[in-house]
Order: structure tokens, then sequence, then C-alpha cells
């Protein structure tokens, strides 16, 4: 059963982009739960939305307007929150408004796209049907960039998400790394979307890594849980998918929030034992 | 001996305002000093100040010897906080691992002798029986012991503790007093001790650094905490008071708030 499976090229690059998704995915989660960025997470996610459709009205791949909505706002961001003080009101509300007006954005785009709903429905929610050949390609370069920078910077990365004040008189540059942390977050999103659309983003992006943390304080043992954690999710996900014919999005997150519920109880029934 | 720490006519303004100014002030190798004074006096710009976080609009500061900088291995830095959030998931003994190779970029091979120096340092502080628990869900005074075990870790021969006794029971902080005043003894360690009450360390410090009025004083604390003395300091009127069990009480120390809200 399982062998027909990976028989069309459709299924193939599905799950070659899922699984450079679920590994960039799973690492990136790992830090944003370690540092308490969901809301950051969150705000990119929407701002994936018009960046995908304003790609596919100018005939592009979808993946370079994530990347390039993505970053400009994670940029944005980072320049924002550079001089204020932890606290962050005017920051979040200066996120919110970005995001109120790139979802409006979203809104003109897909009004103006003259083609069928499926392609903006794929943004939203993700799906096993949508990625092209180029798509692959494009994937595979800025998964392996982007892990390459987190492995290069995991440790000052952890320092200054557990410790900031300390790794800053330790000489860490804690305000570059946090600008430089969004930066390959908006790219997990920008490729991550592909799979399970902009508003489904958390079940591969924050709950392997919440999930991961519950069971351990190691920090590498953490980062792996995670990532092999969305990579079973996705694998699964994906053929489930196949199947049934019921979509993928609803499978990977319902199997990242099972994940994540199995883990609480697991600790729950521990504390109480 | 060569000083561990040298202020010359030194001053820092912050946001306009002059902090503190003409401060001249030199704490030999090995000493546990107390840096006291009312809050708002600028205490914690006096550590930020040598650990090259805050730079001085005059004068000059060294520290064994040499201007100050981030990232100098001979400096412990343990910044004032209320508690680390009881749900951070990661290790004391990982917090103590990042004191000593947390700065370094790329990827690191497994070492023995790191995991050794990390070991001997938790067992230093007493840390041991939970150096695997996750640190969010340690006490007040346990987390203090990871903290220290962190600045000292790599080597260093001078800690800046801003506040590390607040939010301690009084047990704790003789505790941890105590345990401080040991290490600055066995290991030479000079000790900058940033604390808002004097009484609970006062059996321990050597000397103490007096910050109010904009003005910074140092010498026993016979010598500066007195009627007088913190007077002269304050420039306003200020009374010290023996308790009968030794407490020494420090009355009519004026508002620095409304004092500053008056410069503007």
């Amino acid at each position: 059963m399982f062998g027909g499976l990976l028989q069309f090229h459709f299924m193939q690059n599905a799950y070659l982009a899922g699984t450079l998704v679920a590994l960039l995915a799973g690492a990136a989660g790992y830090f944003v739960v370690l540092r308490g960025q969901t809301f950051a997470a969150h705000m990119l996610s929407q701002v994936g939305f018009p960046g995908a459709a304003a790609a596919v009205l100018a005939h592009v791949s979808p993946v370079l307007g994530l990347i390039a909505f993505c970053v400009a706002a994670a940029l944005g961001i980072g320049w924002i929150g550079r001089d204020l003080e932890p606290g962050h009101r005017a920051e979040s509300a200066a996120v919110g408004s970005i995001l109120a007006f790139s979802l409006g954005l979203g809104l003109l785009f897909f009004r103006l796209y003259t083609g069928s709903a499926q392609a903006m429905y794929a943004f939203l929610f993700g799906s096993i049907l949508g990625i092209a050949d180029r798509d692959v390609l494009l994937t595979l370069a800025v998964a392996v960039a982007a892990l390459v920078v987190l492995a290069w910077a995991g440790r000052p990365l952890v320092f200054a998400s557990v410790d900031p004040n300390v790794a800053e008189a330790r000489g860490v540059p804690v305000r570059l790394l946090s600008v430089g942390f969004l930066v390959v977050l908006a790219l997990s999103v920008a490729i991550t979307v592909q799979i399970v659309g902009t508003l489904l983003i958390f079940a591969l992006l924050v709950a392997p890594g919440a999930a991961a943390l519950q069971l351990t304080a190691r920090p590498l043992v953490g980062l792996v849980l995670s990532v092999a954690l969305a990579l079973v999710v996705t694998w699964l996900g994906l053929a489930l998918a196949y199947f049934t014919d019921f979509p993928v999005g609803f499978f990977i997150t319902t199997l990242a929030f099972g994940a994540y519920l199995a883990v609480r109880g697991l600790k729950a029934v521990n504390a109480w034992a | 001996m060569s000083a561990a720490l040298r202020f010359e006519r030194a001053a820092v303004r912050l946001g306009g305002r002059v902090v503190w100014s003409g401060v001249d002030l030199e704490v030999e190798q090995g000493e546990f000093v107390a840096v006291l004074g009312p809050n708002g006096a600028g205490k914690s710009t006096l550590l930020k100040a040598l650990l090259g976080l805050v730079p001085l609009s005059q004068g000059s500061v060294s520290v064994f010897g040499h201007p100050v900088g981030r990232g100098n291995a001979d400096v412990g830095y343990l910044p004032q906080r209320r508690r680390f959030d009881p749900d951070l998931r990661i290790r004391a003994v990982d917090l103590v691992r990042l004191g000593l190779d947390g700065a370094r970029w790329g990827l690191s091979l497994p070492s023995a002798a790191k995991q050794r120096r990390v070991a001997e340092i938790i067992e230093l502080v007493g840390a041991t029986p939970y150096q695997d628990r996750a640190i969010g869900e340690l006490s007040g005074g346990e987390q203090q012991r990871v903290l220290l075990a962190q600045a000292l870790v790599s080597g260093a021969r001078m800690l800046m503790l801003d506040e590390p006794l607040e939010s301690l029971d009084l047990n704790n902080q003789q505790a941890i007093s105590e345990l401080i005043r040991g290490i600055c003894k066995s290991q030479g360690v000079t000790v900058l001790l940033v604390a808002h009450d004097v009484n609970p360390i006062l059996p321990f410090i050597d000397r103490v650094v007096y910050v109010a009025g904009g003005h910074v004083l140092c010498g026993l604390p016979d010598e500066v905490i007195r009627t007088d003395t913190l007077t002269r300091l304050y420039g306003a009127p200020v009374e010290v008071l023996r308790a009968s069990d030794g407490r020494l009480v420090v009355v009519g120390q004026y508002e620095p708030v409304s004092h500053h809200a008056e410069d503007h």
C-alpha cells in the first residue's frame, strides 16, 4: 500500500519539500518557543499571504513572494524593536498595524487574481498538490542556508535567548542576533507555508518545539526532538492526505496537536504519580 | 599590589542628566566591597561603567590596569533581575556552560575538560544536587548559586553582583553572603556587590562604596556609614542609628526621584 505513495511526481515533490520544511521549521521552532516569540512567528506567517498572492499575480514562484514579504517584515520588526526597551507596547502596536495592512493587501491581490481559487486556498491552508520543481529547488537553497546559519549561531543564540543581559556583557551581539533570528524565522515561514499554509503554520513552527521543550531541558536534545517531531508529523500527514483525500493541513495540525497533548499528559501523569 | 579597578575623576551622563561625577575610587585585588546607596543613585550604573556597557562622559576607568570593554573574561557579571521565568526550559548546568563558551560561534565538539571545569565550579557553589533541573524550577537561593557559578566559570578574577540578595529570605541572604566571602578569600576574587540593605552583609564585607547625591564615597563600613559622613555625601540631613542588635539604620534619606525632577 505504501509503495504507491511516491509513484506520482507531485507526491515526490511534496515529500522532498516537506522534509526540508520540517528540518528547518523544527529547528527554528525550538528557538521560537525558547525565546517566547510565537507572536512574531504568527505575524510573519500572516504577512506571507499577500506575498504569495503578489507573486502569483506577477507569474513568479510564490516562494519568492513569501521570502520577499516575510524578510521585509522581519527587518521591519527588528528595526522598530531596535530602539525600544523591552516591554514592547509600541512594538506590538506597530506589529499589529503592519499585520492588518498586509492582510488588506492580501485581500486586494486575491480580488485582482482571476485564476482558480484553489491556489489562494493553498496559501491559506496548505496543499500537497501545488509544489512545482522550481519551488523544491528554492526550498532546498533556503533550508540549507538557514540551517547553516542556525548551526553556526546556535550557542550565542541560546545564550542571548535565556540570559540576554549576561550574554551582552560577555560580548554577544544580542540585538543583531535578535534581528538575524527574525530573518531566519521569516525564511522558515516562507517555505513552511507551502505545506501547511499561513493559517496553520504553528503546527510545524511552534507545536514540535513546544512539545520538545516540555520533554527535556537539554538544549541539544530538545532541538533534535523538535526536528524529529516535525519530520514525523509531516511525513505522516502527507501520507494520510494522499490516501484519504482529506486536506494535508488538517492531518498535520491534528498530529502536531496530538503530540503536544500527549507530552503534556505524560508530564501531568508523571507529576501526579 | 596593583588595583583591581580604578575610577579617576569619572562621571556618567544618562539621558542628559549627570548620574554621578568626580568619582575617584580604587579597589584592591581580593577585596569584598559592598556598593550601597538609595534607589536610583547610580549603583547599577557604576557596575555597567566597569563592564563597558555605559560610557563615561568624563574621566577614566580601568579594570586590572586595562581599559574596560565587553566580553572581558576576567569579569563575571550577575545583572539585577527578579527571577528566571518559571517556564524557562534549560538546565542549570547548561546555563553555567554558557558562561564558559556561550559567546563563541560555530559548532562545538564535546569537551571533557570543559565538562570538568563546569562540574568543578558547580561543586564550589554547592549546586551539584540540582544541576540537572530546569533553572526556572529552582528556588531564588538555588538560582543565585547557579548564576554565581556561571559568572565564575570562565576564570573571572572579579565578580560584579547587582542585588544578588534581593528577593531572598534572611537565611539565604546569610548563606549566599558567606559563600561569596569564601570564594573571595579562597580564590582571591575581587567582589563588588550591590545591595540596598547593608545589614545582612555587614559581617562579611571589607569595605563599602556609598553612592548618593551624585557622588561616591569609599571606606571602611564604620567610617562611611556615619551621620556626619552621609550627611555630607547626601548634602542633606541624614542620621545613622545603631539598633541594640547591631543593625544600622539610615534615616532621613531624601527621595532621589524628586531631586531629579527638580533638575529638569
